[in-house]
């Protein structure tokens, strides 16, 4: 049977179960808006999925029910007994076509005319219903009619009729043939994102998924499927990785027993075993879908907020993955999602121009491969363009020109996922602060996955993700280094290199004291995990095996005393006292019952600096740095003092620099002002703030001003009309850099003493002064 | 003697020493132990306890008194923190003894260094001292880091680099 029909069986049967009590709530609380509202829902999801499925008698049915139960929501029509008949024929009925779609995929052919019209004459507030009847037995124990005067008298017709109905079969139906949808719920049945309704579109939702072992004969969904408890699962998990455990233990007894019946006897315990984990492992897995399912709108949303056009397509959206990955997962999706609308997918003429459709694509595939599962998210938008990020690291000080001749163009497409390393030109309410992708990519890692892209500029981006199925068990290498052994995760596990006694001198060569082993010609980092962990070798074989190991982009080779074999392994969780040590991920227990650490591969990668992994954390750190250091950059402008001392000035304030020339002051009341872009310009005079203090020597000298006597120096602060001149002798310079204020204040009108460009330069009390000038400014505003 | 305190007592070397029967889940003989590289010195490694892994810890090296005789095998005192389940490795262990409140004492002025942290007071007893310890703080990762700094400065902790 299809998954979506199966799907909508267990949701609306499930629903429909419910609605049963419901209604018995209502029979003792009639006025109960809030039961009635949920009984409306109910009813509403299975209208609007059968409409979508086209199961056209279903939803003719369903519908009627539901107008009658918006008025009684709305409290246009009171709750009666003849209502409440009426209702659970209509759920009867719906329960009987669920029935018959489960058995043939159809709602067969009784379209219950009978009942849709006491529903309809119900609804238009008629209790007409001629043939008077005992009332419905449905209902139990009559309720006492006070609410519904109109109506309380006459009992219910329905349950008869709808009974009958069905047994005399095919009266042809006096509605159209109903396989199209009919016009007026299209508009809620479309599985569109722009659907009106507050409901999301139920195809799309997922329960708890039904076991897809379920045969479709024999029991009826709702009892194939149970609801249970995720701690309960968790346990179960635990329980068998315990299981798992044993088993391995018995097994590497046995075989050192020679007694068949027994090792038999272990082989089939060793079978069920494996299949008890799978399955265990099964009921905790859930469809991707769970967390695709809301994007098509986000996608909406999004690019209708930066007026663009895009349609979303998804490829294997029922790839199943544990349950705690896929809550791991929602996040960095998400992000990747914004992410390919706000800076992959190029403005509608932008892509005209370029030759591609105007609506964009985003898509979303998930498959299995190799133990894994693969997400891919890709746009068909502009693509990475090496180039600009390129310049972009440099200009942030990233790397240097060295450094980026030697990058591909590959590198500088990964440094989007460094700290604070954003493309977008402009910062949007979306994305483009620089914040997300590397913490898409910790993520990720955290939960042993890797992620990469591909991208062709143009073309389009691809991120691709891989994450192991499941986190408990994992299938992991076992090696012996220093006596001790110890468990690498096949995730990260490439290859097993063997080198042989007579090649043992010369197969690791030294690239300036690192060694590296030649791999089909390329050179491959080595490390040595009995130095990295501080271990004496015990070896004394003449061979050298490596492991090559892989973590994110980056390969490199481990060389361990010894390799032994594969084995599923139980992770447990360290101490915390432990959990600081990068290295290791875990601990698991052998089957000797003997601890082994899991190595952290990623972990080693970084204490033993690999290469390129060391570099992007240089990067990293480099970056915050330089951002720290333009937090504390300060640009100031220097002028020159009265006297000859000089003067720094924060430019932040200051909106012009200006020169005028000294005959075009004027006065108003006792202070200087000069017309300034229409408006009146108050003046102070920097050496009425700062008295002249110098020696008669020097102030001889003073008058040699390169500005010439006729003009003077003002510094605008302030903006619109409320601004205020400060006039200096002479303007030097601007400079910019990170300052520390060296000495302390000696006079008013000075914060303290600083060093620039090896002179002690005094920096101007800003506050100060705009205090002062706060008279002034209202004076301006007078005039 | 209402509020006789109930100690699980333990010697390293000739020394005496109890903590609360409360904290002790369980006193089990030697298991083998997985040691931890990079770990502080004072973490000896991991033991399988029934299938739960267990950080064991020397109280020795925590105590920084000097390491057993390589044939002596320590001995597990299960103990439960805050911090989680530890493996306390002891040379020997005693009796559960009840002691009397009255004869207790503080620890003397001259203790210092992380014995006076983790040293809560002495039982006088009949002929011998015992000393009990505080395990809510034992296992606190600023102690159990701690010892490693010591260990670091003798020079003796781990074989150099090859």
């Amino acid at each position: 049977m299809d998954e979506i029909i199966k799907e909508f069986l267990t949701e609306s049967l499930e629903g429909l179960d419910q609605l049963d009590n419901k209604f018995v709530m209502l029979e003792q609380n009639p006025e109960d808006r809030d039961t009635l509202a949920s009984i409306f829902r109910t009813i509403h999801t299975v209208k609007g999925t059968c409409g979508f499925l086209g199961f056209g008698h279903l939803e003719k049915v369903a519908h009627a029910g539901e107008n009658l139960l918006s008025l009684l929501r709305d409290g246009k029509l009171n709750f009666t007994q003849e209502i409440a008949s009426a209702l659970l024929s209509m759920v009867d009925a719906i329960r009987t076509m669920l029935g018959e779609v489960e058995r043939t995929e159809a709602d067969g052919e009784e379209s219950y005319p009978g009942l849709i019209e006491t529903l309809n004459r119900l609804k238009d507030g008629g209790s007409a219903a001629p043939p008077p009847a005992a009332p419905s037995p449905l209902l139990g124990p009559a309720n006492p009619p006070a609410v519904a005067p109109a109506a309380a008298s006459v009992p219910s017709p329905l349950l008869a009729p709808a009974t009958t109905a069905a047994a005399s079969s095919p009266p042809p139906s006096p509605a159209p043939k109903p396989t199209v949808l009919p016009a007026p719920t299209a508009a809620e049945v479309t599985p569109a994102p722009v659907a009106p309704e507050p409901h999301p579109v139920p195809v799309e939702r997922t329960t708890a998924a039904p076991a897809s072992t379920a045969p479709s004969g024999a029991p009826s969904i709702a009892d194939s499927s149970i609801r249970v408890d995720v701690p309960l699962l968790d346990k179960l998990m635990n329980l068998v990785g315990e299981l798992v455990l044993a088993r391995n233990q018995i097994l590497e007894y046995t075989v050192l027993q020679e007694n068949a019946p027994l090792l038999a006897a272990s082989q089939r315990l060793s079978m069920i075993t494996s299949e008890l984990q799978e399955g265990i492992m099964r009921t905790r897995m859930q469809p991707i879908s769970n967390i695709w399912a809301k994007f098509p709108r986000v996608v909406r949303d999004l690019a209708l907020g930066c007026s663009k056009q895009v349609r979303v397509e998804m490829e294997g959206k029922e790839t199943e993955l544990d349950k705690s990955l896929i809550e791991a997962m929602k996040d960095p999706l998400t992000h990747l999602v914004r992410n390919a609308i706000d800076h992959g997918v190029e403005m509608p003429a932008a892509r005209r121009a370029a030759g591609k459709p105007e609506e964009g694509c985003l898509l979303m595939r998930a498959y299995h491969e190799g133990g894994q599962v693969h997400i891919e998210i890709s746009d068909d938008g502009a693509g990475l363009n090496p180039v600009k990020l390129r310049s972009k690291a440099l200009e942030k000080g990233l790397i240097t020109a060295d450094r980026a001749a030697a990058m591909s163009e590959q590198d500088f497409r990964r440094m989007i996922f460094l700290a604070g390393f954003s493309t977008a030109e402009k910062i949007t309410n979306i994305s483009g602060r620089g914040v997300g992708m590397d913490v898409v990519k910790t993520n990720i890692e955290r939960i042993g996955g890797v992620i990469d892209l591909e991208s062709e500029l143009g073309r389009g981006t691809t991120f691709k993700i891989r994450i192991p199925l499941t986190l408990a068990i994992v299938p992991a290498l076992i090696i012996t280094s220093g006596g001790e052994r110890f468990a690498i995760p096949q995730v990260n596990l490439l290859e097993l290199i063997r080198v042989n006694e007579e090649q043992r001198n010369t197969a690791i060569e030294y690239v300036h004291s690192n060694p590296v082993y030649r791999l089909r010609g390329k050179l491959l980092p080595i490390v040595h995990l009995n130095r990295e962990l501080k271990l004496t070798t015990t070896t004394t074989a003449s061979v050298i095996n490596i492991v090559v190991l892989q973590t994110g982009q980056h390969h490199f080779g481990l060389v361990v005393d010894q390799i032994n074999d594969t084995q599923e392994i139980v992770v447990k969780p360290l101490d915390k006292v432990l959990q600081d040590i990068p290295v290791f991920a875990g601990a698991t227990i052998m089957g000797d019952g003997r601890v082994a650490l899991i190595l952290d591969v990623l972990g080693i990668a970084q204490q033993a600096r690999i290469l390129s992994d060391s570099h992007d954390h240089n990067l990293a750190a480099q970056l915050r740095e330089a951002r720290e250091r333009d937090a504390e950059r300060q640009t100031l402008l220097l002028v020159r003092a009265p006297g000859d001392g000089r003067l720094a000035i924060p430019l932040a304030p200051v909106s012009r620099l200006e020169e005028f020339e000294t005959d075009q002051i004027e006065n108003a009341g006792d202070v200087d002002v000069i017309q300034y872009r229409g408006h009146i310009l108050p003046l102070i005079r920097l050496k009425d703030i700062l008295g002249e203090r110098r020696s008669f020597d020097r102030l001889a000298h003073a008058g040699t001003s390169t500005a010439a006597a006729n003009l003077m120096q003002v510094i605008v602060f302030g903006d619109g009309v409320r601004r205020v001149g400060l006039v200096v002798d002479e303007i030097l310079d601007i400079v910019q850099d990170v300052f520390e204020i060296k000495g302390r204040s000696t006079r008013t009108g000075i914060t303290g003493t600083l060093v620039i460009q090896n002179r002690v330069t005094e920096l101007f009390d800003i506050q100060s002064f705009l205090q002062r000038a706060a008279p002034l400014l209202a004076l301006a505003e007078e005039a | 003697m209402a509020d006789e305190q109930q100690l699980c007592t333990f010697f390293l070397d000739d020394r005496f020493f109890g903590v609360s029967v409360e904290n002790v889940q369980e006193v089990i003989r030697y298991l083998p132990i997985t040691p931890v590289p990079l770990a502080p010195p004072v973490i000896r490694g991991l033991i399988n306890l029934r299938g739960q892994i267990v950080t064991a810890v020397d109280l020795r090296r925590l105590l920084q008194l000097a390491d057993r005789a390589a044939d002596l095998r320590p001995m597990n005192i299960v103990v439960q923190t805050r911090e989680g389940i530890f493996s306390l490795l002891v040379d020997r262990i005693g009796d559960v003894m009840g002691v009397d409140p009255a004869c207790f004492e503080h620890p003397p002025d001259t203790l210092d260094g992380i014995a006076r942290e983790l040293i809560q007071g002495t039982y006088k007893l009949q002929g011998r001292l015992l000393l009990t310890l505080n395990v809510a703080k034992l296992f606190r990762p600023n102690i159990l880091n701690r010892g490693a700094e010591r260990q670091e400065l003798d020079g003796q902790s781990e074989p150099a680099p090859v």
